[in-house]
């Protein structure tokens, strides 16, 4: 048996934790776990006061159960990629982990006042976005699709928390063995 | 599908080269890396990336720019972006200058990224499809593309070659259907005017003034609804080729017009008095026979001389028989892909059924019946079954035989009544048709019961 586990690096949003965990069983057809991490503060970078994603991958790899189906995990922290101003997550395309960050995707975060429907929302497409990365599946171009590209919230809030059918049928198609 | 489009990201920092062309490749591209610029070169000469990443500061004697320069020798089109984290308008001057299709500062806001990459890839997949256009468009009237395997038609293949960078007069004569108009396109495609354009008029399809306004264009005012000066088709056929189709057919006073353009290349638009010189190679073509036609007074001889400098006859289909299977498998195969049918082949016997037809309406009456034979085709070979209806078409059909248990009335029943629906009832009409007195076609109407 498989499992999908669902991390915690350090203090999480326990309701956003909780939504994302049940609804990403359901969609990837597996039974959840929960999985505490370290906090990400070994991939700090103070020259850009932000956090690299990619020592957090390496992490995650390291810390991976072997009974993982995938592992996605949530940070509170901003990510970065040395060549971009920040990523709303990464994951290891066709691997086994991925790693999503809520810090940009709170209405506060811009200024705006909080509104926690939406957040939810936000938190859970993007999981649903970098785990169908770790399933092989690349950007889609159905702008409604989960797997859209996003660089912006606003293009975030126009997908819905779901994939579209050719997506959901390369996920379904997807060797569970390999992982 | 953007994987068919690779992308080349050269960074001396493998955290920076990697972490970028992972990004890329969520995007659904191929991405390679490279950490100087002597193998991002090295690369370039293996494959032609669509886009390549090049940072601009890179140790080992060979920096972005000169990388960049090296790329862009091997391939003159590529889109190069280079990426700095040390900016400075010097060295953007100087990347743009050296032909960087854009330069952007690390870090660099990912829409921003993502947009460039959208913004080069539509260009290069539009660059492509023209490519393929074009090259569609080249291939389908090249002489190699004309089928036939008749001694007669090859030597008009071979002429085609021969005459195809002159500029001299061509006239085609045949039967419609023949492949006039691919005569034509072949001999323009084959020569030095290929990348120049080919405008085909058919002159039966306008009245006379339509068509002069058609062929010299107008100037504004000319005539009612002449709002503003329009170039005709002369002057857009202007260092390429125009194609008149159906010469035969132009009145007098355009033909007078004509040879004025054969002789000094000039004319004026309709209304207009300035004199227009164009550089056109003409090629005409008929299905009528001009030399009997300037016999019997119908077309100027002076015209005609100017026309038949080179002449080509295209045979009918019917003295080239040996062609029949050639073609029907030809369209049998083109068609398959053109109606997304499973049909591969034609059987012997209906082979032998487009054999025996006579198609008054040639190659392009050919092509109709196997697309119509294509589309009711229930398998993957065409049957004589698929072809049943030339029979019943008359004079496209094969040889009439007499069908068995029929008498001679039932048969004469038959023929009145085709001829009385075909005249829509007229009697006299039908009468000298089918060669009999009107009395004795009442007669016949009357005793076989035939409704009118």
């Amino acid at each position: 048996m498989k499992y999908l586990y669902v991390g915690a690096m350090g203090e999480i949003d326990g309701e956003a934790l909780g939504a994302i965990r049940d609804r990403m069983a359901l969609e990837f057809a597996a039974p959840p776990r929960a999985l505490d991490l370290p906090a990400a503060d070994f991939a700090y970078d103070a020259g850009r006061r932000q956090y690299a994603s990619i020592p957090v991958l390496e992490m995650l790899m390291r810390a991976c159960p072997e009974d993982a189906l995938k592992l996605v995990a949530l940070t509170e922290r901003d990510l970065f990629i040395p060549v971009l101003t920040f990523v709303f997550g990464q994951a290891q395309l066709g691997g086994r982990v991925a790693v999503v960050s809520l810090a940009r995707l709170r209405q506060e975060f811009y200024g705006l006042a909080a509104n926690r429907e939406i957040f939810l929302e936000r938190a859970l497409k993007e999981a649903l976005h970098e785990t169908g990365h770790t399933f092989g599946l690349v950007h889609c171009a159905e702008r409604s699709c989960a797997m859209s590209l996003a660089t912006n919230v606003r293009q975030i809030d126009l997908k819905q928390a779901a994939f579209c059918a050719p997506c959901t049928a390369r996920v379904r198609r997807y060797p569970r063995e390999q992982s | 599908m953007k994987s068919h489009w690779q992308i080349l990201v050269v960074d001396d920092e493998e955290v920076m080269c990697e972490s970028l062309a992972a990004w890329l490749r969520e995007d659904g591209y191929g991405v390679d890396t490279a950490s100087s610029g002597r193998e991002a070169v090295e690369q370039a000469r293996q494959k032609d990336y669509a886009i390549y990443f090049v940072d601009l500061k890179m140790p080992g004697g060979m920096d972005g720019i000169e990388t960049m320069m090296q790329i862009r020798r091997l391939h003159t089109q590529a889109s190069i972006i280079i990426i700095t984290a040390y900016a400075t308008v010097d060295t953007a001057i100087a990347a743009m200058k050296e032909g960087a299709q854009e330069y952007i500062v690390k870090p660099c806001n990912p829409e921003e990224i993502s947009l460039l990459v959208d913004r080069i890839i539509k260009v290069k997949n539009l660059q492509r499809e023209n490519t393929i256009l074009r090259k569609k468009l080249s291939r389908q009237y090249c002489v190699q593309d004309v089928i036939s395997k008749n001694a007669r038609m090859h030597e008009i293949l071979d002429l085609t070659r021969e005459i195809s960078s002159l500029r001299s007069t061509v006239l085609i004569q045949g039967e419609s259907g023949t492949g006039k108009e691919l005569i034509a396109r072949a001999i323009h495609f084959s020569g030095d005017r290929a990348a120049k354009p080919f405008v085909a008029v058919s002159c039966a399809a306008l009245a006379e003034t339509l068509l002069e306004s058609e062929l010299f264009g107008h100037e504004k005012g000319a005539f009612t609804g002449a709002a503003q000066q329009k170039h005709g088709k002369f002057e857009m056929a202007d260092s390429g080729t125009i194609f008149l189709d159906e010469i035969g057919d132009i009145s007098p006073k355009l033909q007078v017009d004509l040879l004025r353009v054969l002789q000094d290349r000039t004319f004026y638009r309709v209304g207009g008095s300035e004199e227009v010189r164009v550089d056109v190679r003409v090629i005409a073509a008929s299905h009528v026979n001009l030399q009997q036609a300037v016999a019997e007074g119908k077309f100027r001889d002076d015209l005609f001389y100017r026309l038949n400098v080179i002449e080509i006859r295209i045979p009918p289909l019917r003295e080239r028989r040996e062609d029949i299977p050639l073609l029907a498998h030809h369209f049998v195969e083109r068609l398959a892909h053109e109606l997304g049918k499973v049909v591969t082949d034609i059987s012997e016997a209906a082979l032998r059924v487009l054999m025996d037809c006579d198609w008054p309406g040639n190659v392009r009456e050919l092509e109709n019946a196997v697309e119509r034979a294509m589309v009711t085709c229930r398998g993957t070979s065409l049957t004589e079954e698929d072809f049943s209806f030339l029979a019943q078409n008359g004079p496209a059909g094969k040889t009439w035989t007499a069908p068995p248990e029929m008498t001679l009335q039932e048969m004469e029943k038959i023929m009145i009544a085709a001829t009385l629906e075909r005249t829509n009832g007229n009697i006299k009409e039908s009468a000298a048709l089918l060669g009999i007195d009107r009395s004795t076609l009442y007669e016949k109407i009357k005793r076989y019961e035939i409704p009118r």
